[in-house]
């Protein structure tokens, strides 16, 4: 019960003490608000980057290949995959014949242009020019209508297929299917809508793409290059045997010698988990810098203040123990004071973050889960605590005699 | 036979201050019944701070031995004195000594808050220690907003309201001008007549005469101890 009443009367002084001093516990608190801003809004991105990236990757598909020139994530490698030859629309029909594991081929291969429908256009869309097989390797669903047909394809039919995005900003309310679209000034009949996708990374957003016949886009777009082969395997256990087999086909489909490396890259989304992590894990590595050291800088403000504090306070130091404080009811009571400034700059430095957040949000995806606001606050909790140490045991060791004379 | 309430004996306080020890107390014995009214006197220097600081358990003797209430303090560690001082000694000092952020409710309540008497008890205690010190009316005034007579009226309240079994000021009227320093002394003579245990330290006789019995010390030695056969009774007001 005597502990219950001496954390009381310190929770009461300190409040005192704080209010006493507001400028001065204000600035004693800026270290550990940068610090408290700085891990939460850490936390907070790399939060939402998981969340984003786990949706964004489930809707992709995890059992599908894309045979490119590049790899993802070069590095700094790049200069050695400049010089690789281009991929070729062809081999998709080749690969589909030869591979046991591929139940879906498309090659897909992109570019950007104005689309218009009557008087609304978007510049810089995305048109990626693909088969039929596409909805099957893509992992999205038809909201709206079908996919392009085999037939649409062969005879390279004026033909699209449009992301959500696309409808709902061309469109408005209308219904997109059956009406014309004209494509770098060509006129394409729709004859789907795909379901939304939402934003993968939170960044690149795949619904504002439109899909035509690959042959049609050829003629089109005479410049060809980035084409991808998509290739969807029968199952994810046998990725790694895809993956062999792929090897094979296109090696011989580029007719390497055995003594030649691999000139085309096989990506799949363990790579994108990769650049996925080295991205938190950069976000984490700088995050955590900023934070130590401005939690350096805010533990010194704090454990500064504090030892002004029991200075300024030793005649009160000496009253508390005249009337019978012991040791233990002096360092608690400036224990409690530092800890209580420092979380003072944890609540301040969490709001901060808070509204920071919704800044970030609109480039980096952020989550708040109750945790991260919870760590905060603990982590100012017990940078207060260390900082609170050395001053609170000074505070308990002083003389009662001296103190009472102290002026 | 009853047992003093204070016993000193063969009390040495050694001051090591590096280059030269200085002797504050060199032997000192001292018996002082309960419900005594006594006055330490002495000139600066003469050591009369060092033995209230003793008698006070603020400070523990370099040799001898002191009992209070049968109990050898002088034994005793940090945490066992400041369990001594809440319960049994009440501090009324020159300087008043209160906590200037708190009101006089506040500054009385602190010693039931080290001994751990509940919230509502504590505030029912406080008030009643300053109402008999005439401040009934004055709970929430901070130390800044009272009078210096009323300030020490609220540190007589302090010491007052763990019932101790001695109250031991120090020049408690240094600071107050006559009239004020007056009724002061008549509120100790009060508190006499309840019952009370007083230590007085000072250096003005006039102050001294108030006491039932002065002992003098001089160079750490008591020089004196007689009764006083002049009392002055204070006029209360």
């Amino acid at each position: 019960m005597k502990i219950l009443f001496q954390l009381e009367e310190a929770f009461k002084i300190a409040i005192q003490s704080i209010l006493a001093h507001k400028l001065r516990s204000a600035l004693t608190t800026l270290g550990i608000i940068i610090g408290i801003v700085s891990v939460t809004l850490m936390n907070m991105t790399i939060e939402g980057l998981g969340k984003a990236f786990q949706s964004s990757i489930s809707s992709i598909g995890a059992d599908v290949l894309y045979i490119q020139k590049w790899p993802w994530f070069a590095g700094e490698d790049w200069w050695k995959y400049r010089n690789r030859r281009e991929i070729q629309i062809t081999y998709a029909k080749e690969i589909k014949e030869k591979s046991s594991y591929a139940v879906a081929v498309a090659p897909s291969i992109g570019a950007s242009t104005t689309i218009r429908f009557g008087g609304n256009f978007m510049e810089n869309v995305f048109v990626i020019g693909t088969t039929e097989e596409f909805i099957y390797t893509a992992g999205v669903a038809v909201e709206m209508g079908r996919f392009m047909s085999e037939v649409e394809v062969k005879a390279e039919r004026p033909v699209c297929v449009i992301g959500a995005e696309i409808a709902e900003k061309l469109f408005g309310n209308l219904n997109p299917i059956g009406r014309d679209l004209k494509i770098a000034g060509r006129s394409f009949k729709v004859v789907g809508v795909l379901e939304k996708q939402g934003k993968f990374l939170g960044i690149a957003s795949l619904d504002d793409r439109v899909y035509i016949p690959i042959g049609q886009f050829i003629r089109m777009f005479p410049w060809r290059w980035g084409t991808t082969i998509n290739v969807k395997v029968r199952d994810i256990n046998e990725i790694e045997d895809a993956i062999e087999e792929l090897r094979g086909i296109m090696r011989a489909l580029r007719k390497l010698k055995p003594w030649q490396e691999d000139d085309f890259s096989i990506n799949r989304q363990e790579l994108l988990l990769n650049a996925y992590n080295q991205t938190v894990g950069i976000i984490g590595a700088v995050g955590l810098g900023i934070t130590i050291l401005s939690l350096i800088v805010g533990a010194i403000g704090v454990m500064n203040i504090m030892f002004v504090s029991v200075k300024e306070r030793t005649r009160e130091i000496g009253i508390r123990k005249a009337v019978g404080a012991t040791r233990f009811a002096i360092l608690i009571q400036f224990l409690i004071e530092a800890i209580l400034i420092s979380s003072l700059g944890g609540i301040i430095g969490l709001i901060f973050a808070i509204m920071l957040g919704f800044v970030v949000d609109q480039i980096i995806p952020t989550a708040l889960p109750i945790w991260i606001a919870l760590v905060a606050i603990l982590i100012s909790i017990i940078v207060g605590l260390i900082s609170g140490l050395i001053p609170a045991y000074k505070a308990s060791k002083v003389d009662p005699v001296e103190s009472l004379r102290y002026e | 036979m009853t047992m003093p309430l204070i016993k000193l004996e063969n009390v040495v306080k050694i001051y090591d201050l590096g280059a030269e020890k200085v002797h504050a107390l060199r032997g000192i014995n001292l018996e002082i019944q309960k419900g005594e009214y006594v006055a330490i006197m002495g000139p600066s220097g003469s050591g009369k701070s060092t033995l209230m600081n003793i008698i006070g358990c603020l400070d523990t003797p370099t040799s001898g031995r002191y009992f209070l209430n049968g109990v050898n303090v002088s034994e005793l560690d940090d945490n066992e004195l400041a369990r001594i001082r809440n319960k049994e000694i009440g501090f009324v000092f020159q300087m008043f000594n209160l906590l200037p952020r708190a009101d006089a409710l506040h500054n009385v309540e602190l010693p039931l808050i080290y001994a751990g008497v509940p919230g509502n008890i504590r505030k029912k205690l406080a008030r009643e220690a300053l109402e008999m010190v005439g401040l009934g009316d004055r709970l929430h005034h901070k130390p800044n907003e009272l009078s210096g007579g009323q300030r020490q009226r609220v540190a007589i309240a302090r010491a007052l309201v763990n019932k101790p079994s001695i109250i031991l000021a120090d020049e408690p009227t240094g600071n107050l001008d006559t009239k004020t320093g007056n009724e002061i002394l008549a509120l100790f003579d009060e508190l006499h007549a309840k019952g009370n245990t007083i230590i007085l330290v000072t250096h003005e006789p006039d102050v001294a005469r108030h006491a039932h019995r002065i002992i003098r010390i001089r160079d750490g030695m008591i020089e004196s101890d007689e009764k006083v056969v002049d009392r002055i009774i204070a006029q209360k007001g």
